[in-house]
């Protein structure tokens, strides 16, 4: 199969490549293990950033701004429905299109955002009028008579408890309005490739499909691969619009990352995801830079250009989004997660040069949300690297940590990250997003036999509310454990309907296009308001907690009488709960049917959407007030971490990674006094505590670095030149602290920040 | 088994000593610094009684972020007005292989026994003393912390003598050590010791004052400013820290 990559063509593009089964096979894989070089050094090679790069990214700072004082939204389109080959070439200024080394715009003009009705016509229309767009009128017609979108055949589907349980905010976040995400394409394979050959591939597994036996699943696997190949098609067709003929492998490092890029580029001019990550493509580059470099074709500069270049266009990818989602995910987050680092199945470390450029566009081009970089964590990666990336951290607070020791041994070692904490193998599986359970929400229905204290309604089962002057923990145990099976049960059957309708409204050719056509799924659910159950069901079973009615005999309140032990304080009494609670709603979900085969995960990751639920729950035994915002995953609750950082990184290191595969988010705020006196000793100490963490078995940490009064200044002031692209880490991703509500911003302040006196 | 009375304890301390350290705060101080931030460690009587080895159990719970440099630091309260719990304590944690340092004021020190030979044999198994010079001049001392800084510099003298690493720190506060002849006088002091690895300048500040409101005691500091950026720079400069 082999034919289309002639040995003319092989011996050019992969000249110097070594390894057998990836050339008679897909699988990037085994090139990137056998073609990759190591680097022990430190970040001294780096190289500053070029003229074009400066021009180029003083011009997309000046949109970001214009950006700004429209009111978050430079321009919608309101004619044109968005696809691989709607536009013509766009570039960030038409005077400076040559000094691009890596072009593709989603649109035909910078940070504008496409028209993209497929997940919901409604949404795609509020998202534009909000700003002040109309979309034509034809298109609402076409896409609401003759072309049914996402969001209406949910809504058709669903049953009404489904929609009960959504309007009362116990289910969340839900997927049905905007794109689920959580697929990352193979990008590599185009540049590895070419398209000619992955088209070929397909059509093979076209005709291999199904053959005497035409059940429903073959049916549907049939005209999926037939919308891949169509895709691929498009791709091609893409790439031609700029100039450039991807259907052969790349040559190159330029073409490398074009080609690349140019895979990423149709997965957002097709899909509006929540999360559209990159994935694991660090390592996959620094193949073909290497190469040009020894070969003399590309200098170190070139080589940090393209990376910046290419890094300039993820940080401008844009979606058109209703408000209502800009709750749950503000500051415009895409997601486009990238890794560094990580160890191999054979035990060599994966930091190459290209893992050290990545980090330096923070340095180069200032620091910035997106793209999501992430570092694959093992203290047994080289001391260079570690300070290296402790160093960004304490200078940008950009960056995330993710343990590559917990997930190697689940996903092997070349798995990317979807959105922020989500693990998946690169071109072999994607995932079913299912965004989050309100757990909080659920026990405070099993107080009040399933009554929402916000609409009166009866949502939840009549399970028998509590009685008696105070809590008791056997009740409430049984009550809950009740309560959340109901919960468990409806969550699922409701993400079975959405992914089920996804598939077949709004189906992600261009991205399936780039992974195996037999692919692995996981159904990824999640928990919201983690903490404050852990907590209350501590108060409840170690103080005395006496509920307060309402005139209708509803608890609304609670008084606590004693103390009790908290989750965050490395006490075993409050974290065994949290790792009780963690197994039992995985167990409860696992007992359940989940669409298409998929294996069930869960996650304790909440984004911003922390805010959110809180809002719309009542108070809780922890002493918790009504609508006060979550603590965000599976952070402990504001104000209960009472013996310092390190005891709160312990309990949080304790809730077992193989219960929670979808991820366990963690955000910590470290003031810079408290790590250390200068930058050379907080950057020694926040790699030691990443080691000392991550070596206990933890999976996840944002680490924000800054005081209260930086923060402060800059909700006062974001007018400050200084504070356009400052970066903190939110729950789950990175975002301007100047694009956050204002409520939002309170929040980080509030959260805990650890100091020593 | 000798207990020790506990003032509180810290699972991350990034700024006593090298490295990242569990904190052991023990309770009871002779010295009665005018500048205090804990003065409720000054009570002998108060505090929550631990052995050695619940201490220790509770340190090793952080040992993976210690790396090799980290380990525990006794501070307070004065940790030598416990000279017997601490020998025990450090001679298990090193049986445990753990890093040791002491934050102390000298205040108890003294060459006479029984107190000399103790010290003696903590010193043995202490890596690293940080030791506090509040004022050169021992009649500011004394009006400054109520006991006079002879003996203290004798400890610093001996610890120079057995080349023990020592770290220095000195508390500067306007109008009382923010003074360019006493510090220079601290200075050369400090030049007549061989052991001293570092000297750190702790700016004033006013955050513990609270504690000394609500055990009823008068803060004789109150309107004291921290002193301004180019003053500790000064101090730094003239002090010679790294």
């Amino acid at each position: 199969m082999l034919a289309c990559i002639s040995d003319e063509i092989r011996n050019k593009a992969w000249r110097g490549f070594v390894g057998r089964k990836w050339q008679e096979d897909i699988n990037v894989r085994e090139f990137i293990q056998s073609n990759y070089t190591m680097y022990d050094g430190d970040e001294s090679f780096l190289e500053a950033p070029t003229d074009a790069t400066n021009k180029l990214w003083g011009r997309l700072q000046e949109l970001q701004k214009e950006e700004r004082a429209k009111g978050g939204v430079l321009e919608c389109e309101t004619e044109i429905v968005s696809s691989l080959t709607s536009y013509g070439p766009g570039y960030i200024d038409e005077s400076m299109k040559d000094l691009e080394q890596v072009v593709g715009l989603q649109t035909d003009k910078p940070l504008k955002r496409a028209f993209m009705p497929y997940g919901g016509i409604k949404m795609a229309e509020q998202a534009a009028s909000t700003y002040g767009y109309q979309i034509n009128p034809e298109l609402h017609k076409i896409f609401t008579d003759y072309h049914k979108t996402h969001n209406q055949a949910v809504f058709d589907a669903y049953t009404p408890e489904m929609k009960k349980a959504r309007h009362n905010h116990i289910i969340t976040g839900l997927p049905d309005t905007y794109g689920r995400g959580r697929i990352v394409g193979d990008y590599r394979r185009v540049a590895l490739y070419g398209l000619d050959y992955l088209i070929k591939m397909k059509e093979k597994d076209l005709f291999y499909c199904g053959g005497r036996n035409m059940s429903v699943e073959h049916i549907r696997l049939r005209e999926e691969i037939a919308e891949q190949i169509r895709a691929l098609k498009g791709m091609k067709q893409m790439a031609e619009i700029y100039g450039y003929d991807i259907s052969e492998p790349a040559k190159n490092a330029k073409e490398a990352v074009q080609w690349l890029y140019f895979g990423y580029l149709a997965a957002i001019k097709t899909q509006n995801g929540a999360a559209m990550s990159v994935g694991r493509i660090s390592t996959f580059l620094d193949i073909y830079i290497n190469r040009d470099l020894e070969e003399g074709t590309l200098t170190e500069k070139e080589a940090q250009e393209l990376i910046d270049h290419l890094v300039l266009k993820f940080r401008m990818v844009k979606f058109a989004r209703i408000p209502s989602y800009n709750e749950l995910f503000s500051g415009d987050p895409v997601w486009v997660t990238l890794e560094m680092a990580g160890i191999g199945m054979d035990g060599r470390h994966m930091v190459t040069k290209n893992d050290f450029r990545f980090l330096h566009t923070l340095e180069n081009m200032g620091p910035s949300p997106e793209p999501n970089l992430t570092v694959l964590w093992s203290s047994r990666l080289p001391e260079t690297f570690k300070k290296y990336a402790a160093h960004i951290s304490v200078t940008t607070s950009s960056i995330q940590y993710e343990n590559d020791c917990v997930m190697r041994p689940v996903w092997g070692d070349d798995y990317s990250i979807c959105c922020c904490v989500s693990a998946t193998q690169t071109g072999k599986e994607i995932q079913f997003f299912g965004a989050r359970a309100n757990l909080a929400k659920c026990l405070i229905y099993a107080l009040n036999g399933g009554v929402d204290l916000n609409t009166g309604e009866q949502v939840g089962p009549e399970i028998a509310p509590v009685s008696g002057e105070y809590l008791d923990y056997d009740e409430v145990m049984h009550k809950f454990n009740a309560m959340m099976s109901w919960l468990v049960e409806l969550y699922v059957n409701i993400l079975n309907l959405i992914h089920y309708m996804h598939d077949k409204y709004y189906y992600e050719a261009a991205e399936m296009a780039l992974i195996d056509t037999y692919t692995r799924r996981t159904f990824a659910t999640g928990i919201a308001g983690f903490s404050h159950v852990v907590d209350s069901l501590s108060a409840i079973k170690y103080a005395k907690v006496k509920p307060i009615r309402d005139e209708k005999g509803l608890i609304v309140d609670y008084e606590i009488e004693g103390d009790f032990p908290r989750y965050g304080n490395d006490d075993e009494r409050a974290d065994e709960i949290a790792i009780w609670l963690l197994k039992a709603f995985m167990k409860k979900v696992r007992e359940h049917h989940t669409y298409r085969d998929s294996e069930p995960t869960t996650s304790i990751l909440t984004i911003t959407s922390n805010v959110v639920y809180g809002k719309a729950t009542g108070a809780t035994p922890d002493g918790r007030k009504a609508k006060a915002p979550f603590a965000p995953g599976a952070n402990p609750a504001y104000g209960a971490e009472k013996n310092g950082l390190l005891a709160s990184l312990n309990s949080v290191a304790k809730l077992p990674y193989e219960y929670a595969l979808d991820g366990i988010s963690n955000t910590q705020t470290i003031s810079p006094d408290a790590l250390g006196h200068n930058d050379a000793e907080r950057v020694d100490n926040l790699w030691h505590i990443l080691d000392g963490y991550f070596d206990k078995g933890a999976h996840h940490l944002n680490v924000n670095v800054f005081g209260v009064e930086k923060l402060k200044d800059c909700m006062e002031h974001p007018e400050k030149p200084e504070y356009a692209n400052f970066t903190i880490r939110v729950s789950g991703y990175a975002v301007k602290f100047i694009d956050l509500t204002r409520e939002q911003q309170l929040d980080v302040i509030a959260r805990t920040e650890h100091k020593t006196l | 088994m000798i207990k020790g009375r506990v003032h509180s304890l810290e699972s991350f301390g990034s700024v006593d000593g090298p490295g990242i350290r569990y904190l052991i705060f023990l309770q009871g101080c002779p010295m009665r610094c005018r500048y205090c931030h804990n003065a409720d460690t000054w009570d002998f009587k108060k505090g929550d009684e631990y052995t050695a080895d619940e201490l220790l159990d509770k340190a090793e719970r952080y040992r993976s972020y210690w790396g090799d440099r980290g380990g525990i630091t006794v501070s307070g309260g004065e940790p030598l007005m416990q000279i017997d719990f601490l020998v025990e304590l450090f001679t298990k944690a090193k049986q445990r292989g753990i890093n040791t340092c002491i934050d102390t004021s000298g205040q108890p020190f003294s060459k006479k026994e029984p107190f000399f030979s103790k010290f003696e044999q903590l010193c043995k198994l202490t890596d690293l003393f940080l030791v506090d010079i509040k004022h050169i001049d021992p009649d500011e001392h004394k009006k400054l912390t109520g006991h006079g800084n002879k003996n203290i510099l004798e400890l610093l003298e001996y610890l120079s003598q057995i080349e023990k690493p020592v770290w220095i720190r000195h508390v500067l506060v306007p109008g009382i050590t923010d003074n360019d002849e006493y510090l220079t006088r601290t200075r050369s002091f400090i030049d007549t010791l061989k052991n001293v690895e570092r000297v750190e300048v702790l700016p004033y500040h006013s955050m513990g004052e609270y504690k000394w409101q609500e055990l009823g005691l008068e803060y004789t500091l109150k309107g004291t400013a921290p002193p301004d950026s180019d003053r500790i720079a000064n101090a730094k400069a003239i002090l010679k820290c790294s």
